[in-house]
């Protein structure tokens, strides 16, 4: 199959079949895939989906770039959810070093990802809603995505490819109006969240469009090896953050929720109800940061947390270890490590291998919107055409996780 | 390393079953890691998700070491999920002619993972329904994640490792 022109799969010129590049750059599909259907009518015969379009080899990139220099590439996986890969890489260095970090570290590090998370589902959930003809709701909600980038900007300094903390904390406390905006936000959010769902959850042509529509099984979903949201909404009660807790979330009480039919409305509701457990995190990290003491934000590393820069240019200890993690030198144990988080479309693994050199030997992204997709072709197979469209939006399918 | 008891129970049921075809076991980070052969594999991963309850495959990736007899590593990352347990398994495949059985019979889900193996390591997965490039482009010709292709301009030597004392 040659990618630079338009494929057709059926040359028959009796064929009632039509050929129909959906993609790669199409407006409904939100992202660079290419599937190319054979349809008779409306309904979707076959598809042959094509993917790589942003291919940028990150885990080569990987194998010759120190473990800090690694996170800028993280954040251009799963894009709409930065923070929770960053957090991931620092974690999965972290399990290979370690390292314990202080709770407050793990609080102020749950907030972080449970506001991605938000942002993540904010994305999805108001896309089905555009794609079923709902642009309100999409308007509605969506500037509170904007409000949880604002959070970020206060924290890290960037919005959209964070870079946010280091291996061994975070780059620098939060400040007062980091906390000021978050507050802010769980005052204001869960009203928006509430009008949102009363605009889409009861709506009679939300539901006609999405109910019943792309069921899953559990057993095809698990064959599949599918995760996240869209594992849970077949019925499987599979959550990182419950079955492998990280970063203290078992100290957190939140429920997982799980759906029934693993159609587009549950896999919506879903997302919907996680968000809203996802402000309960939060809220309880919040309150669980007071009795913390003050100050702390990163552990007391100093072989590989890069010191504060007055010190390093006045303290010989900290001019060498600066050195030493600037250049990749340090001290990292000959060994390989596996470490998942529940990112926002699933589990979001990395496997790390490590031969002692300045770099990771072998470094592999288990990236869930790769593993997710798979299916999107063969499931569309007697699907109406419409129906696949929102199929694919309520997949979350973001093509930088993809391609990597 | 100290095995933990149900890792411990999970080693001591492929022994029985397998015997000397399961080597290397180690726990590395509490993760039960043994190496097998390309003619079992199969039979170990069925038996790892029909007996042992692995039911779920996380992840098919592969490690490159060039220069040994068996340079390239087949790696599958297994998960029960009722016992919360992972596994991970290795199979070391010879660089001149890299195939091997294909997982695919096994899990539906591993289609794209084998893929995405033969796409970056030339790793050819036999009995696969559709081996062919995901990632890369078909014309590419290479294998890109083998070691002997190097990122940047081999010639720099501002890099190297040798230059850090090592």
């Amino acid at each position: 199959m040659n990618h630079n022109h338009p494929v057709f799969t059926d040359n028959d010129p009796q064929s009632e079949l039509v050929t129909l590049n959906l993609g790669p750059t199409h407006p409904a599909t939100h992202g660079v895939f290419q599937n190319v259907l054979q349809l008779d009518g409306e309904r979707i015969v076959s598809g042959v989906s094509t993917i790589g379009y942003i291919h940028r080899a990150f885990e080569k990139i990987a194998e010759h770039r120190p473990f800090y220099q690694i996170t800028p590439l993280t954040d251009r996986l799963n894009y709409c959810s930065s923070p929770i890969n960053n957090m991931g890489w620092h974690m999965t260095v972290e399990k290979l070093l370690n390292i314990q970090m202080p709770k407050r570290v793990d609080y102020l590090r749950v907030i972080v990802m449970e506001l991605s998370r938000i942002a993540d589902h904010i994305i999805c959930n108001t896309i089905i809603g555009q794609d079923t003809g709902a642009t309100t709701t999409f308007l509605y909600l969506f500037q509170f995505r904007e409000h949880i980038y604002e959070i970020f900007e206060e924290v890290c300094g960037a919005r959209l490819t964070t870079n946010i903390g280091r291996i061994g904390g975070f780059e620098r406390d939060f400040n007062d109006i980091a906390f000021a905006k978050i507050n802010k936000f769980l005052k204001e959010f869960p009203v928006a969240l509430k009008e949102f769902e009363n605009l889409l959850t009861r709506n009679r042509i939300f539901i006609d469009r999405t109910a019943g529509v792309a069921e899953v099984t559990k057993e095809t979903a698990l064959e599949y090896s599918w995760t996240g949201p869209l594992l849970r909404a077949t019925g499987v009660d599979y959550d990182v953050r419950v079955s492998d807790p990280y970063s203290s979330y078992q100290d957190f009480d939140f429920e997982v929720p799980v759906g029934t039919s693993g159609d587009i409305y549950d896999r919506y509701l879903v997302r919907n109800e996680e968000m809203w457990q996802s402000l309960r995190i939060i809220e309880q990290a919040v309150e669980k940061l007071k009795s913390e003491p003050k100050g702390i934000f990163h552990a007391d590393v100093p072989e590989f947390y890069l010191p504060p820069k007055q010190e390093v240019y006045n303290n010989m200890e900290a001019l060498i270890y600066h050195f030493k993690i600037v250049m990749g030198e340090i001290d990292a144990p000959k060994a390989e490590v596996y470490h998942a988080v529940e990112g926002g479309n699933g589990e979001l693994g990395f496997y790390l291998i490590n031969d002692g050199g300045r770099t990771p030997y072998r470094l592999h992204f288990r990236r869930p919107s790769f593993i997710n997709y798979q299916m999107f072709a063969p499931m569309s197979e007697g699907m109406l055409l419409s129906d696949a469209i929102i199929n694919m939006s309520s997949m979350n399918i973001i093509a930088g996780e993809l391609d990597a | 390393m100290e095995e933990t008891t149900l890792n411990n129970d999970i080693h001591v049921k492929l022994t029985e079953r397998f015997g000397e075809k399961v080597t290397a076991v180690s726990e590395p980070y509490g993760l039960l890691t043994f190496v097998t052969y390309k003619d079992v594999i199969i039979n170990v991963l069925s038996h790892l998700k029909e007996e042992l309850k692995f039911n779920f495959l996380t992840d098919i990736t592969a490690v490159h070491y060039p220069g040994k007899d068996h340079g390239i590593a087949v790696v599958y990352h297994l998960h029960n999920m009722v016992e919360k347990v992972r596994i991970r398994i290795k199979v070391f495949i010879s660089e001149q002619n890299p195939t091997i059985p294909t997982a695919t019979t096994v899990w539906k889900g591993a289609n794209w993972m084998e893929r995405e193996t033969y796409d970056l390591f030339g790793v050819k997965f036999e009995g696969h329904p559709d081996l062919r490039r995901i990632l890369n482009m078909d014309d590419l010709g290479v294998h890109p994640m083998l070691k002997q292709y190097p990122l940047e301009d081999p010639n720099r030597v501002d890099k190297k490792d040798e230059f850090f004392g090592r």
